[in-house]
């Protein structure tokens, strides 16, 4: 977060210790009778830094640094694979959004002997979620004293993604540095004992650190990074040590808002989260602050709901995604085939064209603009009413294209059946099924 | 080494605390109440504040064997459907905190059946009771009376009071002494009006649990859970109308899902069914908890177990 107004004007001439630069206080070369008034300016963006001749080297940087974004962005990637995280600048979604997505890796020892085959599978997996194709970030290879390097050779290998180097001393993590060439893997971990061998082998392979402490120490943590830092290695990333629900909650939180709100470059970073093989605190590090998160297992019942959940957190509230309203033709549907009404929300309409797709039946879909809420929202809002369906069908001409005026609307919204076939005089209207999993059926009864 | 200071939030309100079921010295016949609420900090934050009651969670037992549900939860509840009363041990003994039972749309809802059903239930159980209609306004009001005087004295939750349809099912809840669940559809002002409008007829705010509407994973949940965030956070602020616990329906939302009910013509990525369906109703549940509900209403029986992990993992103090 930037400075204050009053932070700033400690740095403007106004203040300074050097009668050099104080006599140009309040000069008003900048376009502002004071420097108070030019510092409040900055602090809200509306002033270049640059509007001032007389503003000293030390300020300068200080207001830079204070620029940067308060949780740095870490980047790991691999073949094209990018993983970025941090650059979050609130603790709410609501407040504004959440920016970066936590990486979701996979967890391998290097004594496991199918390390290779779970990494094929990690990269091969994607599953598509309301059009987006949904994946898996990376591997971690674990040192547990099998060949690290060999290891992590074949995991990158076999799934062209990021790695994370889980290793406890300076030799193994070479050696799957080593192995990762190439790449830009992250190294876990400086710890007190051994920060400056890591921090000596993440500068020289120019790869992201995790500081790590134990037992969610803070004050430690930030001490340790700030010897990180201050050895070279910028890119960093957090391990407060803990494991368990509660001391994450409460030490990822104490992490953000320090970051945020007390500006605290110490531990400006994004934090690693271990979530063991425990979907629900996984669910827990996505949507409280995880950066990198890591899961113990691989299984598609269970990544499917962790990605969509983790795209769910971290879609923009400002923006829902909404499809374009129109008409739709699904499995190349003829004059005679049924035509339903949506609304142009992304679930709603991806929910509704997906069933209608998979039964292999043709029809017809209108998508009516209804500004991107769901069924039962935009008729709570007034925005799918008798009125906007009919303009939909009308300025659409969709009648056009069928030998049939028959339409079928959303279970939720049968109550518009009279008022809709006064809007849409010559058209029958139809009471479709409320869930869109039920369409099929509905069809099948219904449209012999 | 400068020791960092850990900033902790001041919070000038905290959440009510609302109590569910009677016992034998209250005038009901619960084994024991449910209390909830009374939060003085964002969830499960203690080092800043008090959480003197935990979420709780509730099973969703209705009152005839469910036609639609999935073939997963129904196996997994096996004979019981068939009767809610036997449905209602079988939950209690599952370590359910609260049982809710709902009536099911059908031509059998006469005055005596309703009173029935509820009686056998408040039987079969000694835990405190939500009682839902079926969800249409006409029915609803028209039960909810039968259901209010058969269970009066056992601090029913009676439910579902929208902005559109309230007055009888408060009148039945003023007349019987129960609580009833106010329900808008993720909306904070609308929340809060509704709270108004249900105070104004009287029902104390002790009587008020507030459900704001929520989606499944992938259908919708983070509407509901930043309106949630945001009705906690100004609870906290001292907003005297957002300061309701609240309930939330997971286990209806996500076994709707074709993630949850279809096991056919679906994408191989999607995994195994069970997992699947289980994982998609805990991890609603899950991330609606950490946005501050307070009761939880589930379908699974195994969701119950994975779900009190978790509330009792962020209950133990950091």
């Amino acid at each position: 977060m930037a400075l204050s107004g009053i932070e700033i004007y400690k740095l403007l001439p106004a203040s300074s210790k050097n009668p050099e630069v104080k006599k140009h206080a309040n000069c008003k070369e900048c376009g502002f009778p004071t420097c108070l008034a030019f510092a409040m300016k900055l602090s809200q963006k509306q002033a270049e830094l640059a509007q001032c001749p007389y503003v000293e080297e030390e300020s300068k940087n200080k207001l830079e640094a204070s620029a940067a974004p308060p949780i740095r962005l870490i980047t790991v990637s691999a073949n094209g694979h990018k993983v970025e995280v941090g650059n979050e600048t609130v603790l709410f979604r609501h407040e504004k959004t959440f920016y970066h997505q936590p990486g979701l890796f996979v967890r391998i020892k290097d004594t496991q002997a199918d390390a290779a085959d779970v990494a094929k599978a990690v990269g091969q997996y994607g599953v598509e979620y309301v059009g987006m194709d949904l994946r898996l970030d990376g591997l971690v290879v674990e040192a547990a004293g099998g060949d690290f390097g060999a290891t992590v050779a074949a995991v990158k290998e076999a799934s062209s993604l990021p790695v994370i180097l889980l290793a406890d001393d300076p030799t193994t993590a070479e050696s799957g540095l080593k192995a990762a060439s190439g790449t830009q893997p992250l190294l876990w971990a400086a710890t007190p004992d051994n920060w400056e061998a890591m921090a000596k082998l993440a500068a020289q392979y120019k790869a992201p650190l995790v500081v790590r402490i134990e037992g969610g120490d803070v004050s430690a943590l930030a001490e340790l990074a700030e010897k990180v830092k201050e050895a070279g290695v910028e890119d960093i990333v957090l391990d407060p040590g803990i494991r368990d629900y509660s001391s994450s909650l409460t030490v990822f939180t104490q992490l953000r808002r320090l970051a945020l709100k007390q500006n605290q470059r110490k531990v400006g970073y994004p934090l690693i989260a271990f979530a063991g093989d425990d979907p629900v605190l996984a669910g827990q590090h996505i949507a409280k602050y995880g950066g990198f998160i890591v899961l113990d297992q691989f299984s598609p019942g269970t990544a499917y709901p962790l990605l969509v959940m983790r795209a769910n957190i971290y879609t923009d509230p400002q923006k829902p995604i909404q499809v374009q309203p129109g008409v739709y033709e699904i499995n190349n549907p003829s004059p005679g085939d049924p035509l339903m009404v949506t609304t142009n929300f992304s679930i709603t309409y991806f929910a509704v064209a997906n069933e209608l797709e998979s039964s292999g039946l043709p029809s017809w879909l209108l998508v009516a603009d209804a500004e991107g809420m769901s069924v039962l929202t935009a008729w709570a809002a007034g925005k799918f009413d008798a009125e906007r369906i009919a303009k939909s069908v009308n300025t659409t001409e969709i009648a056009d294209k069928l030998n049939h005026k028959r339409l079928v609307i959303p279970g939720h919204v049968a109550v518009l059946m009279g008022e809709l076939e006064e809007e849409l005089p010559g058209w029958e209207i139809s009471v479709g099924p409320r869930e869109a999993v039920d369409l099929p059926n509905y069809l099948k009864a219904h449209w012999g | 080494m400068t020791a960092i200071t850990i900033p902790k939030e001041k919070w000038s309100g905290k959440v009510r605390e609302i109590t569910l079921g009677a016992t034998a010295a209250e005038g009901g016949t619960r084994a024991k109440t449910v209390t909830v609420g009374g939060e003085s900090t964002l969830p499960f934050l203690h080092f800043e504040g008090e959480v003197p009651h935990p979420p709780v969670i509730a099973i969703e037992v209705q009152d005839r064997q469910p036609a639609e549900w999935s073939p997963v939860l129904l196996e997994a509840w096996g004979d019981v459907t068939q009767d809610p009363a036997a449905w209602a041990k079988a939950a209690e003994k599952k370590g359910a905190d609260l049982i809710l039972l709902k009536f099911a749309l059908h031509d059998d809802l006469t005055g005596d059946y309703v009173r029935q059903t509820v009686r056998k239930v408040l039987e079969a159980t000694g835990l405190p009771l939500i009682v839902f209609g079926p969800g249409q306004a006409e029915i609803d009001n028209e039960i909810m009376v039968p259901v209010a005087e058969e269970g009066k004295g056992e601090r029913l939750v009676l439910g579902v009071c929208e902005d559109k349809n309230y007055r009888t099912i408060v009148a039945a809840a003023l007349a019987n002494d129960h609580l009833v669940n106010a329900r808008c559809p993720m909306d904070v002002n609308l929340s809060k009006q509704l709270n108004i409008l249900i105070k104004d007829m009287g029902l104390p705010l002790e009587r008020i649990v507030m459900d704001p509407t929520t989606g499944a994973l992938g259908y919708g949940i983070e509407y509901g859970y930043s309106v949630m965030e945001r009705l906690r956070l100004a609870a906290l602020q001292g907003d005297g109308m957002t300061q309701q616990p609240m309930l939330v329906t997971p286990g209806e939302e996500a076994w709707r899902t074709k993630e949850a009910r279809s096991d056919e013509g679906i994408p191989d990525a999607w995994g195994d069914w069970a997992e699947r369906a289980l994982n998609w109703e805990t991890l609603t549940a899950s991330t609606l908890i950490e946005s501050g509900a307070d009761i939880v209403v589930l379908r699974h029986p195994e969701s119950i177990q994975r779900v009190r992990t978790m509330i009792d993992a962020l209950m133990a103090a950091a």
